[in-house]
């Protein structure tokens, strides 16, 4: 294989398009007669419509459509577009189509609607009490559904009620997590002998915020109809893969779905496979009868743009006196907001299990209920919240037993192909492909000059001091099965076909390298297709989990396998010799050791269209996914044909891994924290493109960063109603919180169970970033200042004050 | 949530309790919010003889060429570049000056253009992110200087920061990078890889110098 192209830098094709502004995002479409939908939001945060009467508002002129709940298709009770019983202030009831955003929003005043207000949750804690107020009119906690029988899919679970004892939460003092029972539990080794043996056993509440995901573009998206399709402009992670969502959303079948969307201004998990609130315009514009625009606002993206779970979590866990983690109980309360369920709480678990490697560990959760704003994954779900819970245990125990944090967390890594979670039904824990995280932090170490930072750390100087922490963050980094698929054209051109977002992560062009450099082709012989499922694209993952470029580059990597050997049967088809016989070199096949004999890439694509069958994209493998078939038929005849699922083996889970290095200078007279340097080593397999590395070790750390200082979402707990609406009030890490250079690297070791060896990335430095500035912080002023984050300026400067710490220990949400 | 001017010392008035008046507070909120985006698509109901009406049809210096508009006297200019002119590059991020997203220089100054009021940028110099690059294609420096670095991720914030940096470099040509970090500190980019838009920035300072 030529390595040229992967692994180096290169100027991606798409941003011409976005530094000269005529990159096309969902807002910037137009069509002729276009409407403008506003929407109805919900005042309460649990209601029932009693009354609707929509007559005036209709009869306002210019007003040409009115959508509620019932012109929806039902979703056997999964979240739906609209609703006639609200579940979180700002919930969507309906949305009026008309001319102008004006008219639209005049005939929303004129709506008649009576809500009957109804009992409501907050804090996930609090709902847990006896007597406490449950989220939805069944229950609080999501069950959890028995086992599926084998060929058929897990049962949606049921909501269900769940309240503590008061004894359990008398058990429970100092600020400590009541611990109840438990909804789901696992358990890995022998738990109690780990804690008898243990020399120091800690035992530590942390409360993870929720945080909203804010990507910078909104939500919005356009939709209109043409001979029975949808066409839809919108904002998605993963464009293929949002066709079934939508298709289920507006209830038609996929083949009706045309999804536009060459740019999206960011997703961070919240428009995974694009977002339910885009059924409302698609059905607004077939209710109307023309085109209709859906602009989501700030605030209405802080409302149902969705947000991380929060969690709250109680870590006992002992120690060896080398510092060996014997045992570890980790107990999660989850808060999932009014939807879901989600499953943050069972990746916490299992990234515990794999980053800090207990010998003996259990785990218990609670997923409850509220009527909050809902969630979905935000990067590095689970994982993240992890990392809050557990680096203050790790960091306490690190000071206790005299041992220097790093070479405690350095003790405690996962190594090679390490084990973790539960036993499974097979018998065996899981593993992973490979860790290196030992290599990380050593790395990390040099380069950040550690042993001198430590030094200088709790030295007071004027009034400041400093702190530093490590810390380091997991998360699965990559999924297996996907489809390849692209042609080498009569113009001697290679066009992959791309069915991946283009989120800014870049792996939605990045993936044709690898096609590029097995096919010996020059990039400026390559065109990507990608961002319109009109035009012919492959089964492909969904861009979340940091597993795109781990799949796609095994996809394209079989794809361009596949149009390697077709050219090489061509060639000893008119050349002689046998397939084995020729190699790829200039855009040529040729004979080895007589290179005259050839042919070039546009005489054998040629060639494939007069031969036809396979050749050309005219028969299809029997194991791609029908999505390719369709978009491989569309494209039969055009050219010769790569075409492949993704078959190679792998042997474990695809993890990855990154190693935070963080300092901080805290000021004790102001309570003000700032980030005097930071530094990321991944543990992230071979590099595709290392300026997207950069980036996205960079942008992952500065998500943790800014959760670990500043980002949170809050309610007034009596109305129920969310205060954080705007930037102002959840602020976001600016270019003035950042250290002037963050140099993030690769210890560039290659994934053995992937022909490419590339992992994802974008997930693991969240949870680093977080864990290592809280560390830092807690360097600095203490162990025991705080447990929750962000650590804002009050909890540092109350803490100093009463020589403990004084903040709300359990609230989810302050 | 303190006591408005409007409630009893009970909180209570006739038909009106203090929750229902924050309630109230609270969807108007989300009312007002939405009213930003809005404009009328053929400027109805705006009279110009009546007092204190402003006239409707606008020209406009947009990116060196005079636009004739029909503008309502509430419009923004973020909304008159991007439903009016068809310049679609000036993204709205927050459309209430808090993000940046939709900086466009107006008499070579960086201004949110979803906070300005396009009446009152007549007889100014406009310059949006589809301005910059020269009639026969050739890129500004600041924009050659990010696709030279690839900077920016998603880049929903990109134009903003890109018209932002050319303004404070019209001023300071010579920033320091603390100086650049502050002269371009009010955009958000959620990406967050805000070193290497630095990196880029830097760099378009010295291709500007050098140019």
């Amino acid at each position: 294989m030529a390595d040229t192209l992967v692994g180096s830098d290169y100027i991606t094709p798409d941003i011409l398009a976005k530094v000269t502004g005529r990159a096309k995002y969902a807002e910037d479409f137009r069509a002729e007669g276009m409407l403008f939908a506003k929407l109805l939001l919900s005042p309460m945060p649990h209601a029932r419509v009693r009354r609707l009467d929509t007559r005036r508002a209709l009869a306002l002129p210019g007003v040409r459509a009115i959508l509620t709940a019932d012109d929806l298709p039902d979703l056997g009770g999964a979240e739906r577009a609209l609703t006639n019983e609200p579940l979180y202030g700002g919930e969507p009831i309906l949305a009026v189509a008309a001319v102008d955003e004006l008219t639209a929003a005049e005939a929303i005043e004129l709506i008649d609607i009576d809500l009957e207000p109804l009992p409501f949750a907050i804090d996930p804690i609090e709902s847990l009490r006896p007597g406490g107020p449950d989220a939805r009119t069944e229950g609080n906690v999501w069950g959890v559904p028995p086992p599926p029988a084998p060929g058929q899919a897990p049962a949606r679970p049921a909501v269900e009620r769940l309240k503590w004892t008061a004894e359990d939460f008398a058990a429970a003092t100092d600020g400590q997590m009541p611990m109840g029972r438990a909804t789901e539990e696992w358990v890995h080794g022998d738990l109690e002998a780990g804690f008898a043996q243990a020399h120091l056993t800690l035992d530590e509440t942390f409360v993870v915020p929720s945080t909203g995901h804010h990507p910078l573009e909104t939500r919005s998206a356009m939709a209109f109809w043409q001979h029975g399709k949808l066409y839809l402009h919108c904002s998605t992670q993963s464009v293929v893969r949002t066709v079934d969502t939508v298709a289920r959303w507006v209830g038609v079948e996929p083949a009706q779905v045309v999804l536009i969307n060459e740019y999206t201004g960011g997703g961070f998990g919240s428009k995974g496979a694009g977002s339910v609130t885009m059924a409302i315009p698609a059905l607004l514009s077939r209710k109307a009868g023309a085109p209709v625009m859906m602009r989501v606002s700030r605030e209405e993206e802080s409302y149902f743009g969705r947000a991380r779970t929060s969690m709250v979590g109680r870590a006992r866990a002992g120690f060896a006196r080398d510092g060996r983690l014997l045992a570890l109980d980790l107990f999660l309360v989850q808060d999932g907001g009014p939807y879901g369920p989600m499953g943050d709480h069972r990746s916490a678990g299992t990234a515990a299990s794999l980053v800090y490697q207990p010998a003996a560990m259990r785990w218990r959760a609670v997923n409850v209920l509220t009527n909050t704003p809902p969630r979905t994954q935000q990067r590095s779900p689970g994982p993240m919240q992890a990392n809050g819970i557990i680096e203050p245990v790790m960091t306490k125990a690190a000071r206790a037993l005299g041992i220097d944090q790093l070479a405690l967390r350095r003790m405690n890594a996962p190594e090679g192909r390490a084990e973790y979670g539960p036993v499974g039904a097979d018998g065996q824990r899981r593993r992973v492909t490979g860790a290196n995280v030992r290599a990380s932090l050593d790395r990390g170490a040099e380069l950040f000059d550690w042993s001198s930072r430590v030094a200088r750390a709790g030295q007071r100087k004027g009034s400041t001091v400093r702190g530093v922490g490590v810390a380091v963050g997991p998360h699965g980094a990559g999924s297996v099965g996907y489809d390849g698929l692209m042609t080498i054209r009569p113009d001697g051109r290679l066009y992959v076909q791309s069915g991946v977002g283009n989120l800014g992560t870049h792996s939605v062009i990045d993936l044709a390298r690898v096609a590029a450099d097995v096919l010996a082709m020059p990039w400026d012989q390559v065109s990507v297709v990608w961002g319109d499922t009109s035009k012919g694209l492959p089964w492909t993952c969904m861009s979340v989990g940091s597993q795109t470029t781990h799949a796609m580059t095994r996809a394209n990597h079989a794809a361009a396998m596949d149009a390697r050997q077709k050219l090489c049967e061509i060639a000893a088809r008119d050349l002689g010799g046998s397939p084995d016989d020729y190699e790829l070199r200039d855009q040529r096949v040729s004979r080895k050791g007589r290179s005259e004999r050839a042919l070039t890439y546009a005489q054998a694509a040629a060639r494939a269209l007069e031969l036809g069958g396979h050749y050309d994209g005219h028969q299809l493998p029997d194991d791609i996914h029908a999505v390719t078939r369709t978009a491989a038929t569309l494209l039969a005849g055009q050219g010769l044909m790569g075409v492949a699922k993704d078959t190679y083996p792998r042997n474990g889970d695809t993890w990855s891994f990154v190693a935070g290095f963080a300092e901080v200078e805290v000021d004790v007279e102001t309570g003000e924290v700032r980030l005097v340097d930071f530094l990321s080593v991944g543990d992230v397999g071979r590099v595709i493109n290392p300026r997207s590395l950069t980036a996205q070790l960079n942008g992952g750390v500065c998500l943790g960063i800014a959760h670990a200082l500043y980002q949170r979402l809050f309610y007034d707990p009596h109305y129920g109603l969310s205060v954080a609406r705007r930037f102002h009030q959840n602020r976001p890490l600016t270019i003035l919180d950042v250290p002037h250079t963050m140099p993030a690297v690769a210890v560039g070791v290659a994934d053995p169970e992937t022909p490419v060896g590339a992992k994802g990335v974008g997930e693991p430095p969240v949870g680093a970033g977080y864990g290592a500035v809280l560390n830092a912080i807690a360097d600095a002023i203490g162990v025991d200042a705080f447990r929750r984050a962000p650590v804002t300026s009050d909890v540092v400067l109350m803490s100093l004050t009463h020589g403990r710490r004084m903040h709300e220990p359990l609230q989810a949400h302050l | 949530m303190s006591e408005g001017p409007n409630t009893t010392a009970s909180g209570e008035q006739a038909g009106f309790t203090r929750r229902n008046f924050i309630k109230g507070v609270i969807a108007a909120g989300a009312t007002v919010s939405a009213s930003a985006y809005m404009f009328r698509a053929n400027v109805a109901g705006q009279d110009s003889a009546l007092p204190g009406a402003v006239e409707r049809l606008l020209t406009l210096n947009v990116n060196g060429q005079e636009r004739r508009v029909d503008v309502a006297k509430h419009e923004t200019l973020a909304t008159t570049l991007r439903y009016k002119l068809g310049l679609t590059g000036t993204k709205l991020g927050c459309d209430r000056a808090e993000c940046g997203a939709c900086t466009v220089l107006v008499d070579d100054v960086p201004h949110y253009a979803c906070s300005v009021l396009t009446h009152s940028v007549r007889g100014k110099k406009i310059v949006s992110i589809e301005g910059l690059a020269s009639a026969d294609g050739t890129l500004h420096p600041v924009q050659q200087a990010v696709v030279n670095g690839q900077g920016f991720q998603c880049a929903f914030c990109m134009p903003g920061f890109v018209m932002a940096t050319v303004g404070f470099l019209k001023v300071n040509p010579q920033p320091t990078r603390a100086e650049l970090a502050h002269g371009i500190s009010g955009n958000l980019c959620r990406c967050a890889d805000y070193n290497k838009i630095l990196d880029c920035m830097m760099n378009a300072a010295d291709l500007m110098r050098r140019a």
